[in-house]
This record gives C-alpha cells, structure tokens and sequence, in this order.
C-alpha cells in the first residue's frame, strides 16, 4: 500500500547570489517523508544539512539564494508559492528547532509568551484558552512546574530547560513535521538523552514526522528509521539506519562510522 | 546581600526635576502675576517676598513668566522628541530591518539632513512654515529625526539576525509582527536613552531659536527670549538674567542626573 508523501524534496539545488562568485552549497538534493517517519540528516559541519533544512523551513531568502528544484509539502511547492501560503504553514504544519537554545529566546518576553506564540499567530483561541494549551504543552515536555515557568524570563532557565521550552513552542499547533537541527548538540550528554527520548515520544504519541539533522552518528542511530548522509553539499548515502550502519557502502560513511567513539565497559 | 550603594544622580536628579515640574504645572493653571502686566511702578524691582525673582524692564514678574516659560519650553521639547522618535522609530526599524534599496535611499535622505546644524535647518523650516510654537515643534522634529533613526537603524541591524527572531520567522509571523512586537522591545533601553538625551537637546534648541528670535513669538513668555532681552541689562539688573537661565540650567542638569541614575538602575 502505498502511503502518500508528506514531504517530497526533489533534486534541489542551492546556490549563494551575495558574492561576485556564485557558490553552490547543496547539490541534487532528494528527501522524502512520510507521516509519522523520523529520519536523521548526518553530515560534518558546512556538508549543507542546515542549509537543505532550512529551505524545507522556508527559512532561507529568496534574494540572496537561488534554488532549483522543488519541495513540496502536501502538493504544494514551497519554493514558489505565495509567502502567505508559506507562513501559514510556518510554525503550524511545519515546525523547528535549533541548535543554540541560549540565544533562541527571546530576552526580553516571558516563556509562556514565547510558546504561545504559534498560537497567537496561527488560531483564534482566547488569552485563557492559549494559557491552557502552554500550560498543557509544558506538561507534556516534562517541564518542571508550568504554572511558576510561565512567567520567567529565559535567563532564569538552564539550557536543558531551555530546549525543552523551544520544543513545546514548535509542537503547540501540533505540526506534521518537526526539524530538529541539531538539538542536542549544545547540550551536556545525559539532558541529550532526555531529549532524545523527549522526541521519540513526540513522534509516537502524534504522529509528527522528524527530521533529525546531526553531526552524532550515536544519536541519529538511536532515533532514526532512515538516514541520509551529506559530504560537502552532496547526499554520498542513504537508507534504512540500520542497514546503514551495519554495511556503509561509501567509503566515507565508514570512516564516520567508525569515527563513533565506544565506551569500554568493564565487566557487564 | 546586595550592596546598596545611594545613586546619587537619581535622588538629586529626581528631587531637581520634580520641583521644576511642579513650577511647570503649577504655571499651567497659575502664576503669582499675570505674566503680562506690565506695571511701570515695579519697572526693575529687586527680589522681595512679593516677587521672588524681581521684576524685568516692563515691570513684569520674572517668576511667573519662568513659570509660563518653562512650560513652554518643556512642551516644545516633548513636541520635538514625539516627532522625532515615532518617525525615528519608523525609519529606523524599516531601514535596519529590509536593507536593500529602501535602506540606501532612506538614508541618504537623512544623511542630508543631519549635515544641517539643527538650528539653521529649523530656521530654513520656519522661514517656510512661519513663526509661531507650532511650526517651531515641527521645525525641531524634523531636525531631530536623523539622530534617532540612526540609532534605532543600528539597534535593528543588530537583533534581526539574532535565533529568536529566526525563530519568530519560523513560527510565521510577519515582518511587521517581528519589527515591532519581538524586536522592538529589546531596544527599549538604547530608544528610553536617547529620548532623555533628545529632550535635553530640544530644550537647549527651543530656548536657542527663541533667544534668536525665531522661535516661540511674544507676547508669549520664553525662556530664551527672556535671556536675550536681558542681556541689555545684564549688570545693571542680573536677576532679569538669572532667572531663566537657572530655569534653563535646572531643567537640563535635573533630566540630565536623572537619565544618568536610571541607567544605573
């Protein structure tokens, strides 16, 4: 049976106009998603993982970059429909989130602010009904004490705390797809973990498809179905993760592979 | 335990300009005298009781016409940062934010502008737009927007490349929903400070152009039209002088140490 595509990224191409020089950075790029799937994007830094994610964002300025190609969310091509459209989906269907969760707040409003913005944007509901689903949210992403955390500031957070709160802002409007760029990177291991786990619930509890992009083989492997590995703008593999990592056909997805540090266990 | 150490500014600051707004807003509704009797009798008259400041050349009480002077000036200069800042404000964030074409061409604008001493600008405005308080509030607004703009330019360069605003971005809001509700508010510090600088400059600028006459007409009373008539009689009878210039020199001195001790705070 086959099920229909989520998202389908067809042969895109990015290209950076801000130079003398154009310079491409992602090449003949090909995803496809489907409902509920969680799929890693491996690659070191500058292999063009970000840049593929943040055009499937819609994140990327349609100045300064010149794509080809296509990437069509439900039918639609977001590369060029009306910016209406595009923000209509932004923050609704399709969420992300990044990296840095220090510099991702907002300073000077409050957390529940900042999490119930999707909903200010996107939907109708009332002061009270938009509290309700924060509070609920923050719930949900197993932050400690809702109702106290709703009116800090985001300096008052750690970084965990942090990540989580940027979790809950992306699902409050429960999006199809959530793109993780690089989450856990930032943070200490065993918050990564968390995390991890924090994703995983996501996805099975509702249906949220996840791309999740990383530089952590470790990670990925724990988390994702499928992979696509990028070396220098370029997809060099995929397929399913474990076949992936058991038999690397590339030669450079073994030597990333094997670039996996092992923690030696004594005795168990 | 913090250590609480007295701001110094803030009190002194704070304790100056409230007895000068209270002298303002007490002229607004009352003054000793009607500060336009001329009485030929008190032509000069020396500090007494009954005129604290004494009296000028027309036989005026100098008191009351500080007091309507002040109030004045303090409306001008609040006129002149209204205009300054909401146009500044404007032109700033959509220059800072968009770049490109807009940007340049904005600026360039403002650059002219600002190579234009702000008093000899106001004067070709009022040579275009006539005397009187109102044109001179324009007058002083439009002069005053380039500086603000720049700041708040600056302030919008700065934060909108910043995550949470990518972020804002992601989430869909709108470029106007960015500008003004996620950025804006993070500048509110730099903006609160250049309003209180701004205000001390419009003083000085109002009291400028009226001492050179081209500012507030009589026989409204003026700070600076005060201090220019004066100067004809500045050692016979020094109070007609010292009048509105101490009003001028507190105004200044108590916004000053106050802006100083809130940026402490």
């Amino acid at each position: 049976m086959a099920e229909p595509l989520l998202l389908e990224v067809k042969d895109l191409n990015i290209e950076f106009h801000d130079h003398l020089i154009p310079e491409t950075v992602v090449y003949d790029f090909d995803l496809e998603l489907k409902a509920g799937e969680i799929v890693g994007l491996v690659g070191e830094s500058g292999s063009g993982k970000s840049m593929s994610a943040l055009a499937i964002a819609g994140l990327l300025s349609r100045r300064d970059m010149h794509k080809r190609g296509q990437i069509l969310f439900d039918g639609l091509d977001l590369l060029t429909c009306e910016r209406s459209k595009l923000r209509k989906i932004q923050g609704n269907e399709i969420s992300m989130i990044f990296q840095e969760p220090m510099t991702s707040l907002n300073p000077v409003k409050r957390i529940g602010w900042q999490i119930e913005e999707s909903l200010r944007i996107h939907t109708e509901l009332n002061k009270e009904e938009r509290y309700q689903k924060a509070i609920e949210m923050m719930k949900e992403v197993e932050l400690p004490d809702p109702e106290r955390l709703y009116r800090q500031y985001p300096h008052e957070l750690s970084g965990g705390m942090r990540q989580r709160v940027m979790i809950a802002a992306a699902m409050i409007c429960n999006p199809r797809i959530l793109i993780a760029d690089e989450p856990t990177t930032a943070l200490d291991v065993t918050i990564q973990a968390q995390i991890v786990e924090l994703l995983k619930r996501m996805n099975r509890e509702k249906q949220t498809s996840i791309l999740f992009i990383s530089h952590d083989l470790s990670l990925v492997k724990q988390l994702c179905e499928r992979v696509l590995v990028m070396k220098g703008g370029y997809i060099v593999e995929t397929g399913p993760t474990q076949e992936v990592f058991a038999h690397p056909e590339e030669e450079y997805t073994q030597r990333l592979i094997a670039a996996i540090p092992k923690v030696e266990r004594n005795g168990k | 335990m913090k250590n609480v150490k007295k701001n110094y500014n803030l009190i002194l600051g704070g304790a100056i300009t409230a007895v000068m707004l209270l002298l303002i807003l007490t002229g607004f509704f009352w003054t000793p005298y009607d500060p336009e009797i001329m009485e030929a009798v008190n032509k000069f008259a020396g500090i007494s009781l009954a005129h604290p400041l004494g009296c000028d050349n027309f036989g005026r009480d100098i008191l009351s016409r500080v007091m309507k002077g002040a109030g004045t000036t303090f409306l001008v200069a609040l006129g002149t940062v209204l205009i300054g800042t909401v146009f500044g404000v404007l032109i700033g964030a959509f220059t800072g934010y968009f770049g490109g074409t807009i940007d340049e061409i904005l600026m360039r604008i403002i650059d002219a502008v600002f190579a234009f001493p702000s008093i000899l600008l106001a004067l070709v405005f009022i040579s275009l737009l006539g005397t009187g308080t109102y044109q001179v509030v324009i007058a002083l607004g439009i002069a005053f927007i380039p500086s603000f703009s720049r700041i708040v330019r600056s302030e919008f360069l700065k934060y909108k490349n910043m995550d949470y605003v990518k972020n804002a971005r992601l989430q869909g809001a709108s470029h106007l929903r960015i500008m003004f509700v996620h950025i804006l508010p993070n500048t509110v510090s730099v903006l609160l400070s250049s309003i209180m600088i701004g205000f001390n400059n419009a003083v000085l600028a109002e009291a400028g152009m009226s001492f050179l006459g081209i500012g507030v007409q009589p026989p409204a009373p003026s700070l600076g039209r005060m201090l220019s008539e004066a100067q004809s009689f500045l050692f016979r009878v020094p109070n007609y002088a010292l009048g509105p210039g101490c009003a001028i020199i507190l105004m200044v001195l108590g916004f000053s140490l106050l802006s100083d001790g809130l940026k402490k705070e």
